[in-house]
């Protein structure tokens, strides 16, 4: 572990100007992800500055039957709270479907968001990685490839986005509130994470030193279900193979399997929370059986590319988005 | 003593209670103290530098920038370390010259005055390599495939009898499948570690420890007979200490070259103490691990499901620069009878780290195969796979011919079928649904061999009242403890409060490490002579300090009889149909293992053993990349072992009224293993019923059946057919 300044923040302004003073600078949250990089050594920062001290842990509700969550809330508490529970079952299933009840604890809202990639070449120092180390290479094209992406991906990463939070809240179109070196800002939750392209290094949009404060949900649409199903090796404790977030509003003719509005993220997929559009628009007024969604899955995936090693998750994401939307209509639950 | 003629078993009072843990409580308060817990004053903190090629040789370490480093002490390489008196087992050997044998083999070591410093000053340290072409993969046409000398049971890489390719030639019913294990590690809770002091020749008047090791281990006296030589230390100075241990799976079963490292290190910087600790990722290197496996599995059978022919070939790997060979097909050789069979191992030794023992070595792999082969042939025979292996039961050991001591599998396979409720009859794979999963139940044989080490003694001493009882034995985790203080009561025939136990110490005399199911057996039986040879010459009122020592008598019926455990598994499973996961709602094993000597930690053991076989049924893979010839998913995160939301319905139950009668006085026969054994083939038989779909390889993973399970209209018109 490379010796490093520590330093406590007291308010969200100066942890903002500690960071962005200092390009070795990075905010320490939870710690969960952070100080394995550092033990590592994939993570080798000058200055790490603490912000669990500032006031960031609020549930808050919204002016327009929304909730806004703070950035410093543990994981867990968001899994538990009623509103959550009622308003955005996807949200607190796909928080409850991460890590274990100590690292959720431990998690904060904003770090689970910002979490890096669990490709093994990346935590691994003495492989090359260009989001380790840009330029050195990509292991994981031709390695270990279970966990690697098959969408958006480029020549220069394969690397999947691991967070289950993220793939919620981008089926909930919530947003970003950032505090910046020139103030506040809000983004779509769609443009916080970015596609690898030819510079893997960088996983968000983020400017250096910019800070997550809160992640806000407007009021979910009227009648909405909403779930998420994560296929994994063991029962707990893994992450994704693929996910599915999904949310339903029925229509209000007879047969459950016709959707009003479907919508659809997938994780486990890609560098980002990948946001089925092409599939949603083909399942819109279609009833959802079983070869309806298999052919919007596909629709999806033509822009997919696997290898020997990702193959397999075509047939797996066909067959989560049918669980979770078999789940939606019949509001029987049978994956958990 | 009587003349020899086997055991004469001891009268069990303490023995079959279900006394708790005598440690229980100190573990519980956090003051049982592991390897690196241990007090060690102003001990100083080692970490290693591994190599990055496979194969090559060190050109040059420059460790200009680690030594700069406030707080490091020393760091040794090839060209400072100092040297061992005995390089002939290479994996002892570090630091003595350039060679580099596999990617993460040690090339120096850091000494520092924290474990902080060291790492970092460790990852300072440039090494530059001269990189030579290696190999690193098993594959089928390896030019490295031989045939090993012996497998690392002692016994033949071949054995064959009648004629095989004849007899599959004439069968009614063949099996010719190939089955594959991975690469799997141990990953015990505890990593390995060790505190090493230096005294020198001079100690303690001339006779004290030379050096001191205070180790992670499954046997102090293993680690003592080891390394001794290596380091050039008469065995009686060498002391190694190792009061508790936080599991080992085999892979404490003997030193490797952390421990080495630590010794070289603690002399370099004598009389300081040093603690080398080996982390979770370097433990995928170091410390052992399960061969991957090929199996060629061929069964031919009559029309009523009689074997004519077990043939099993086995393909594994191990290491260039130390071999080691898994025993895969030696459970094959004794289990059912058929008048042709043969076995066979081909090794090839790769540029890698060095495979060892993990629960079960061979056993585990060699049983997957043949197990699901039995299923696959009892599917193609229209049999119940129970019947098949009642039509197929031995009265003699096939291979020697011996009678066996008791042999009840199919007790065990009968007792297990009625209380999980076994429907009898073929299977009718893809024939049960509950909503959106597919149910199956799978069964498996299990069986591992009744071991007693050689090598064993203890010592009785009455001292204030009780009964000190020394032997250098080990308790990973197991219970040994407090087993082997209800051996002791029986042997001297006193209550349990009047034992005062010492294991895990080489003060104490010689034991064999805990392994191949033995410890209780070999140190029971050491304990029982002790005992009776005190009571012999102090009679039931000893005086202050009396005192006896004895090893092992002699016991013919270990030439005479054949002595195995058994055992039955029993799964089952449920496979989304959707998205292929698996899930094991219910596992029940049955066992014949003799007496149980204390039926909390004897269950327990069972338990383990099930877990981790439904571990390695489904989660457990190490994935070496052969571009870089190291295991790339080297931590608990990305190597997965069973949670505890994976283990469900999980029962293991024994025989009654067993005793083992010719193994040991206590009666029993050891149990750390089998329930490992077997466990693995009853979830993939129970997965096939399932699904339909047979996997041969482990683990069985979600996107291996994906590719195999029906679409769900088929599979209605399968279900619908199969209910109609
Ligand atoms: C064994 C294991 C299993 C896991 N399984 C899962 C799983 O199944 N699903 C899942 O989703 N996650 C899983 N996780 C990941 C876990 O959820 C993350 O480690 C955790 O959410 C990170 O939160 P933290 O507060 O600890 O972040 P930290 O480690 O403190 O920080 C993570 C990153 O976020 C940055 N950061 C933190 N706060 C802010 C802020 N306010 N503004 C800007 N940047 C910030 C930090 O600089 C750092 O780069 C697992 C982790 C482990 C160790």
């Amino acid at each position: 572990m490379t010796p490093f300044t520590y330093t406590r923040a007291h308010d969200p302004a100066s942890a903002v100007a500690a960071v962005a003073g200092r390009p070795d600078a990075v905010f320490l949250a939870g710690g969960s992800n952070l100080v394995d990089h550092l033990k590592l050594g994939v993570a080798t920062p000058g200055e790490v500055v603490d912000v669990t001290g500032l006031a960031l842990t609020g549930i808050e509700d919204g002016s327009d039957g929304g909730l806004r969550i703070g950035a410093g809330v543990r994981n867990s508490d968001p899994a538990a709270d009623a509103r959550v529970r009622e308003r955005y079952p996807v949200l607190a299933r796909a928080l409850l479907a991460g890590a274990s009840p100590q690292i959720r604890h431990q998690a904060s809202t904003a770090g689970n968001l910002l979490q890096r990639t669990r490709c093994v070449y990346f935590q691994d120092t003495t492989t090359p990685c260009n989001k380790r180390e840009p330029g050195s290479g990509c292991s994981a094209i031709g390695g270990y490839e279970r966990y690697a992406a098959i969408l958006g991906a480029s020549p220069a990463c394969v690397a999947t986005h691991p967070s289950d939070l993220a793939v919620a809240l981008r089926v909930l179109d919530a947003s970003v509130v950032v505090l910046g070196p020139d103030g506040e800002r809000r983004l779509p939750f769609g443009e916080l994470h970015r596609l690898p392209g030819d510079d893997p290094s960088r996983d968000t949009t983020l400017a250096h030193g910019e800070l997550v404060t809160a992640v806000e949900l407007p009021a979910p649409p009227p009648g909405a279900r909403s779930t998420y199903v994560k296929v994994r090796d063991r029962a707990s404790y893994a992450f994704a193979l693929v996910s599915v977030a999904a949310l339903l509003v029925p229509s209000d003719a007879g047969d459950p399997r016709d959707a009003a509005q479907v919508r659809l993220a997938f994780g486990g997929v890609a560098h980002v929370p990948w946001r089925a559009t092409r599939a949603e628009e083909a399942l819109t007024g279609v009833r959802l059986t079983d070869e309806a969604i298999d052919a919007a899955v596909e629709l999806e995936l033509e822009a997919a590319t696997t290898s020997e090693g990702t193959a397999y998750k075509r047939a797996m994401l066909r067959g989560t988005v049918r669980a979770a939307l078999r789940e939606l209509s019949t509001g029987e639950r049978t994956l958990r | 003593m009587s003349e020899p003629t086997g055991p004469t078993l001891l009268d069990p009072v303490q023995m079959g209670r279900p006394v708790g843990r005598l440690d229980g409580r100190r573990k519980v308060l956090g003051v049982a103290p592991y390897a690196v817990e241990h007090e060690a004053e102003g001990a100083a903190q080692a970490a290693m530098v591994a190599s990055t090629v496979p194969r090559g040789r060190v050109r040059s370490i420059d460790a200009t920038a680690a030594r700069a480093l406030p707080g490091v002490l020393a760091v040794l390489d090839h060209t400072n370390a100092p040297r061992v008196a005995d390089g002939e087992d290479r994996e002892f050997a570090p630091l003595q010259d350039d060679t580099v044998w596999f990617r993460r083999q040690p090339v120096a070591l850091v000494v520092a005055e924290s474990s902080e410093v060291a790492r970092e000053a460790a990852a300072l340290v440039a090494v530059e390599y001269d990189e030579e072409p290696a190999e690193v993969g098993l594959r089928p046409d390896s030019p490295r495939l031989y045939t090993p000398e012996k497998l690392s049971d002692g016994s033949e890489s071949d054995t064959s009898a009648g004629d095989v390719e004849a007899a599959l030639a004439a069968a009614t019913h063949v099996v010719d499948e190939t089955y594959a294990t991975p690469y799997e590690h141990n990953n015990p809770m505890e990593p390995h570690a060790t505190i090493a002091t230096w005294h020198g020749e001079d100690a303690g008047l001339g006779d004290g420890p030379v050096l001191t090791l205070v180790d992670s281990t499954q046997g102090v006296h293993a680690v003592r007979s080891s390394l001794a030589p290596v380091l050039g230390i008469e065995p009686e100075r060498l002391e190694v200490v190792a009061p508790y241990v936080g599991g080992g799976f085999g892979s404490k079963g003997a030193p490797h070259v952390n421990v080495v490292l630590a010794a070289l290190a603690a002399k370099a910087l004598a009389p300081r103490p040093v603690r080398l600790t080996v982390t979770r990722q370097q433990m995928f290197a170091l410390v052992g691990y399960r061969t991957a496996t090929i199996q060629h599995f061929r069964l031919g059978a009559d029309a009523d499901g009689r074997l004519t022919a077990i043939s099993h070939d086995v393909l594994e790997q191990s290491a260039a620069i130390k071999e080691f060979v898994e025993q895969t097909g030696s459970p094959t050789r004794s289990m059912y009878a058929a008048p042709n069979r043969r076995t066979t191992h081909r090794v090839a030794r790769l540029d890698v780290a060095i495979p060892f023992w993990m629960r079960a070595p061979g056993e585990m792999p060699g049983m997957f195969a043949h197990e699901v082969a039995m299923d696959e042939l009892a599917h193609r025979c229209g049999l119940d796979p129970i019947e098949l292996r009642v039509r197929n039961e031995p009265d003699v050991d096939p291979e020697t011919g011996h009678p066996f001591g008791r042999r009840r599998l199919l007790e065990c396979l009968r007792r297990g079928a009625e209380r999980f409720g076994w429907e009898e009859g073929p299977r009718a794979p893809l024939s049960r649904r509950e909503g959106d999963w597919l149910v199956g139940t799978g069964v498996a044989s299990s069986t591992y061999p009744a071991n007693a080490m050689p090598g064993n003694e203890a010592t009785v001493t009455f001292e204030h009242g009780c009964y000190a009882v020394g032997i250098g034995a080990a308790d990973i985790g197991t219970g040994s403890w407090t087993s082997l203080t209800q051996v002791t009561a029986d042997a001297l025939g006193v209550g349990l409060e009047q034992i005062r136990l010492g294991i895990g110490d080489t003060r104490y005399p010689s034991a064999s490490v805990a392994g191949g199911s033995s410890g209780l057996s070999s140190w029971g039986i050491a304990i029982t002579a002790a005992a009776r040879a005190f009571r012999e010459q102090h009679g039931d009122r000893p005086s202050e300090g009396a005192s006896a020592t004895a090893g092992m008598p002699d016991n013919p019926d270990l030439q005479e009889y054949a002595l195995n455990s058994y055992g039955a598994h029993f799964a089952k499973v449920r496979v989304h149909a959707d998205t292929g996961q698996i899930r094991v709602p219910r596992m029940l094993g049955v066992f014949s293992v003799g007496r149980a000597v204390n039926p909390t930690t004897l269950r327990s053991q069972f338990l383990g053993g099930m877990v981790m076989g439904l571990s390695a049924a489904l989660f457990e893979e190490s994935v070496r990349d052969p571009r870089f010839g190291h295991v790339v998913t080297q931590d608990l995160a990305s190597y997965h072992v069973a949670a505890n939301a994976d283990v469900a319905d999980l029962d293991a139950i024994w025989l009654d009224d067993d005793v083992e009668t010719h193994l040991n006085p206590m009666g029993s026969r050891g149990a750390g293993e089998i329930g490992i054994v077997g466990s693995p083939a009853a979830i993939v038989n129970a997965v096939f019923d399932a699904t339909g779909v047979r996997v041969r390889d482990l683990p069985v993973t979600a996107d291996k059946l994906l590719a195999g399970l029906l679409p769900q209209r088929e599979r209605d018109h399968v279900l619908g057919d199969a209910s109609a």
